[in-house]
């Protein structure tokens, strides 16, 4: 058969993009194969093949961190997906599991992690999985909470006229799961799952050291080459490694989220009319591949087969019996609260028997300190990327070269520039005090600065007419027009900063180069050192404090602060 | 014509749960039937309970006392032989056209072939050919209604519901839509035997419905029935429509509260402080009053009259009516709007003199008002929180409406310059700002 014109080009447009696809695809198995090599080894291989700072390894270390961290975000997923829809559907259950959310998301758990190395060893004992397991839960811990936070969200905020359709329709529940609640869901939980992603890569340096008893195995990985390279004080490696980071960051930002961000923009439900549809040459690849097409339809056949598969509960009888009754609900409240007291009576109880109310007091100290550290940062952070922000987001032009390279910075794990910053610190004997203090910043700032430039090309082009036909300037401008204008946005991605900040208090204020150690004195280097020394209760001390800090500066400042600024000063 | 009928709805009322426990009364003594090849049209304002019924028939919700019964069978969650179109169309906006479409098949878990003869059937009798792999953000407001009605029509309800399915649309639109759902019902295309509209507007009822149900509100009751027997396709400047419109605007302004057959007191809504206040700017009602005052009405209009004068719907103009009957500013009698002395006086007057008259009669009518001042006087700082006048309205309604009620008061009382308040602080004071 032949044919001429426009239809011979689109046909060999179309192979070649299947042979495009077909290379990825088999890329993708391969270094899946590739990196999943050796997980099922005995443990002793790890002692048996240290890691090594040759830069050749560095490509397969990269898989091994890059498979972990996707199976880790495949694991939230789950969590996700089952956590946050029991929590939203049982408004029981919610009452206790949308609270525990809400801590686990706004606390650093990495200290409790150690406690479960056991549990996880013993999964898959003598081998390599074990230890793997430790560091996949390790990265999970720092991604599932605001990604289920997200789901559990959208999924209350459904709009009424939708869900009446699915209910008058006569969706059954599995159907209405997939065809309604997780579409609608998607696009703020794909924007989580990034955020979550830099969180991951912040902890990848730490997860891959797996201590068991009194031996320490260090899982091959970039982590555990950068901890190697600080040891041997190898300044080169460092390098070495954060270039592998970059080059990995940007393979994920263009193979998975540029074109997962890309494909949620039609699970909008409001379309503002005039925003650019995000673009992704990876998706439009794989949309034109005739092979990846056949693969969406199946998917897509699958959801409807699955749901057909799927025994109809009858809606009328699950209203029914859904229906709370006013005597459980209490019961169940006061469970809860017996169940809270319970643990909190334990804690304090094993808290006054083994630490002192001088500790406490000391601890509270600390935490001071790292508090007045984020403070001063956050302050020092807005001054100097507010002006920068809006001068950016005004000019269309600028911020669309800039913001991209804005977020991709907050993806990057700032620890990785840690060792230059601290051989510094080292090399001229700086105090540490002040000077280890700007790297609880070095990674989160970037939401400062990305937040502001949103907010600033959201101002209406009108308003700003109207403050240059009235000859607004300078100060006053800034006062009346940009600030304002700008504060919801800013407050958004201060609260991340802050957040991100006390995390990385953790692992900033204690450092080390070699065998020297700096260390500033706060609450983050008290949790880390109680850590390295496995002492579990000054562990809880610490962590219990932390905790209570920034749950209550984020309810008595930001939370404040937030709906000041979206109620004062929001654009709609 | 088949004498069992689709529908029978008796005595029904329903009620929500208020804050302080108590329940609010949306809607009661509700009875209807639909009877074969019928439109039936559920008119009123908003918040006179139509949709609710809409969503009760619908199987959306559960009615607080009374039954509902479908073909005999009473109504107990979606039924299968109802099907709905939305007002704001409802569309799940990750599906295609074709996909939204066959959502309610899918549902079923028909044969996959039959899914898509149907569908496309239903796509076609629409008129929606060459939009199947569109998704709904590429579509105008008009070509997604249109997708709202194919999503309905294809699962071959008995019964279709009609949320004010045209209210989202602009007026051409709305109009062609109109007309060709009409000449699908009238040739016997559509595979539906009985429909009920819910709409504000009274031409659409008129056009389009053989029984018109009025609604009134607070709370919601049938206030009165009429027959449409006018032959279809129907003609909007016919006589007779206009007769029936202007008779059905009469229908609705004759009873703006429960019992208002009886003298002038009772025909005023809102004595005491505990009634619900609508949300009218002081600039519409001045300009009302401009309106009615000048030539050619002179001081006394016809509602349906200056309706279309002023391009506005029975929902945004009735508010207005009201709150001037309740300032008297005019009294409305038989669907006509007279202005009072004071409403000429108004109407005349040059800002200050406005502001003067609008303050006297605001303390005069308006209690919750004079209720505020009251207060503030007595006060020696002369300021007061919101929060103590949110307190004493919810005794009477709802948190919402208590806070759209000291909205409204509080917008009336800054135009008559009776009191400030400052919304940062959620402070009400006497103080002008300097």
């Amino acid at each position: 058969m032949r044919s001429f014109g426009p239809f011979v080009f689109l046909r060999q447009l179309a192979t070649r993009w299947d042979m495009a696809a077909f290379i990825v695809v088999l890329g993708v198995i391969v270094f899946l194969g590739e990196a999943s090599r050796g997980v099922f080894a005995p443990i002793s291989q790890l002692s048996a093949t240290p890691i090594s700072l040759d830069p050749r390894y560095l490509p397969e270390y990269a898989a091994r961190t890059t498979l972990r961290m996707l199976v880790a975000l495949g694991v939230s997923l789950v969590f996700t997906l089952t956590y946050a829809t029991w929590a939203a559907k049982s408004e029981r259950a919610g009452k206790l599991l949308v609270p525990i959310l809400d801590v686990l998301q706004s606390v650093p758990i990495l200290g409790f992690i150690s406690v479960t190395t056991v549990f996880f060893m013993s999964l898959a004992p003598g081998r390599v999985l074990g230890a793997e397991f430790v560091a996949i839960f390790a990265i999970f811990t720092s991604q599932a909470w605001n990604m289920a936070f997200s789901f559990y969200q959208s999924l209350r905020t459904i709009p009424l006229e939708l869900s009446e359709a699915a209910e008058s329709f006569r969706l059954s529940p599995w159907m209405r799961f997939w065809q309604l609640e997780v579409p609608f869901a998607m696009p703020a939980l794909i924007w989580n799952m990034m955020m979550s992603m830099s969180g991951g890569w912040f902890f990848v340096v730490l997860s891959e050291a797996v201590t068991v008893g009194h031996t320490t195995f260090a899982l091959p990985g970039v982590g555990s080459y950068v901890a190697l390279a600080i040891a041997q004080k190898n300044l080169t490696a460092i390098g070495w490694a954060i270039a592998t980071m970059l080059v990995v960051i940007l393979l994920y930002d263009q193979l998975l989220f540029r074109p997962l961000v890309a494909w949620v923009d039609r699970f909008r439900v409001e379309q503002e009319p005039g925003v650019r549809d995000p673009e992704s040459w990876a998706l439009a690849m794989m949309r034109r591949s005739r092979m990846v097409q056949a693969a969406n339809v199946a998917f897509h056949a699958a959801v409807l087969w699955t749901s057909r598969a799927v025994k109809r509960t009858d809606v009328v009888e699950a209203e029914v019996a859904a229906k709370p009754r006013r005597s459980l609900d209490l019961l169940w409240v006061l469970l809860m609260a017996g169940a809270v007291g319970l643990g909190l009576w334990h804690i304090v109880v094993v808290l006054v028997k083994n630490t002192s109310p001088q500790e406490a007091l000391h601890v509270s100290g600390l935490a001071v300190l790292t508090m007045l550290r984020v403070f001063i940062l956050i302050a020092l952070a807005s001054v100097i990327w507010v002006p920068i922000g809006v001068w950016v987001g005004l000019r269309p032009r600028a911020a669309q070269i800039v913001q991209p390279i804005a977020q991709f910075f907050a993806a990057f794990p700032a620890n990785l520039l840690f060792p230059i910053m601290v051989y510094g610190i080292v090399t001229w004997k700086l105090n540490p005090d002040i000077f280890l203090s700007p790297l609880m910043i070095l990674g989160t700032q970037w939401y400062i600065l990305f937040n502001v430039i949103a907010g600033a090309s959201a101002i209406p082009a009108e308003m700003r007419y109207a403050a240059a036909s009235f000859q607004v300037r300078g100060w006053l401008w800034w006062r009346k027009v940009a600030l304002p204008a700008v504060l919801p946005f800013y407050v958004t991605g201060a609260i991340t900063a802050s957040g991100g900040s006390w995390n990385a208090a953790i692992v900033a204020e204690l450092a080390s180069w070699g065998d020297t150690q700096v260390e500033a004195r706060g609450l983050g280097a008290y949790i880390a050192k109680a850590t390295t020394a496995g002492d579990f209760h000054r562990i809880i001390l610490g962590i219990g404090i932390m905790s209570l800090f920034v749950v209550v500066i984020n309810r008595a400042f930001w939370r404040p602060l937030y709906y000041y600024a979206e109620r004062k000063y929001r654009l709609t | 014509m088949n004498s069992t009928p689709l529908l029978q709805v008796n005595d029904v009322a329903k009620s929500f749960p208020k804050p302080d426990g108590a329940d609010l009364l949306v809607l009661e003594g509700m009875n209807l039937e639909l009877t074969e090849g019928q439109i039936v049209g559920l008119l009123g304002r908003s918040g006179s309970g139509k949709s609710t019924l809409l969503r009760l028939i619908a199987g959306l919700s559960e009615p607080s006392a009374g039954h509902l019964s479908y073909l005999g069978q009473p109504i107990f969650g979606p039924a299968a032989g109802i099907a709905m179109v939305f007002q704001s169309f409802a569309l799940f906006p990750w599906l295609t056209v074709f996909e939204n479409v066959a959502i309610g098949l899918e549902a079923q878990r028909m044969a996959r072939p039959e899914i898509r003869k149907r569908t496309l059937a239903a796509i076609d009798l629409i008129g929606l050919d060459g939009f199947e792999s569109a998704y709904p953000r590429e579509l105008s407001g008009g070509m997604r209604q249109r997708v709202g009605f194919a999503r309905a029509l294809v699962v071959h309800p008995n019964i279709l519901l009609m949320d004010e399915p045209f209210s989202s649309l602009d007026v051409l639109t709305a109009e062609t839509l109109r007309t060709d759902f009409l000449d699908l019902w009238a040739e016997g295309r559509m595979p539906i035997k009985g429909v009920i509209l819910v709409t504000h507007n009274i031409e659409e009822a008129v056009l389009m419905c053989d029984r018109v149900l009025v609604f009134g509100s607070n709370p919601g009751r049938i206030l009165s029935e009429l027959k449409v027997t006018l032959p279809q396709p129907r003609n909007r400047l016919d006589p007779s429509f206009r007769e029936l419109v202007e008779r059905i605007y009469v229908e609705m302004t004759a009873h703006p509260t429960r019992g208002g057959a009886g003298g002038r007191q009772e025909r005023f809504p809102g004595l005491g402080i505990g009634s619900v206040l609508p949300q009218v700017s002081s600039n519409l009602m001045a300009g009302l009053m401009e309106t009615v005052a000048a030539p050619p009405f002179n001081g006394k209009a016809d509602l349906p009259e200056i309706a279309s004068d002023l391009q506005m719907e029975i929902d945004e103009l009735f508010p207005v009516a009201e709150t001037l009957q309740m300032l008297r500013f005019v009294e409305l009698e038989g669907g006509d709007l007279k202005l009072t002395e004071e409403g000429k006086a108004f109407a005349h007057a040059e800002l200050d003199e406005r502001k003067r008259i609008f303050l006297r009669h605001l303390l005069a009518y308006v209690p919750l008002a004079a209720h505020i001042r009251r207060v503030l006087d007595e006060r020696t700082a002369h300021r007061a929180r919101k929060s103590r006048f949110i307190d004493e309205l919810e005794d009477f309604m709802s948190e919402e409406a208590a806070d759209l009620t000291l909205r409204a008061v509080v917008s009336w009382a800054r135009y008559a310059e009776a009191f400030a308040y400052d919304d940062e602080n959620a402070m009400f004071s006497l103080e002008n700002p300097t």
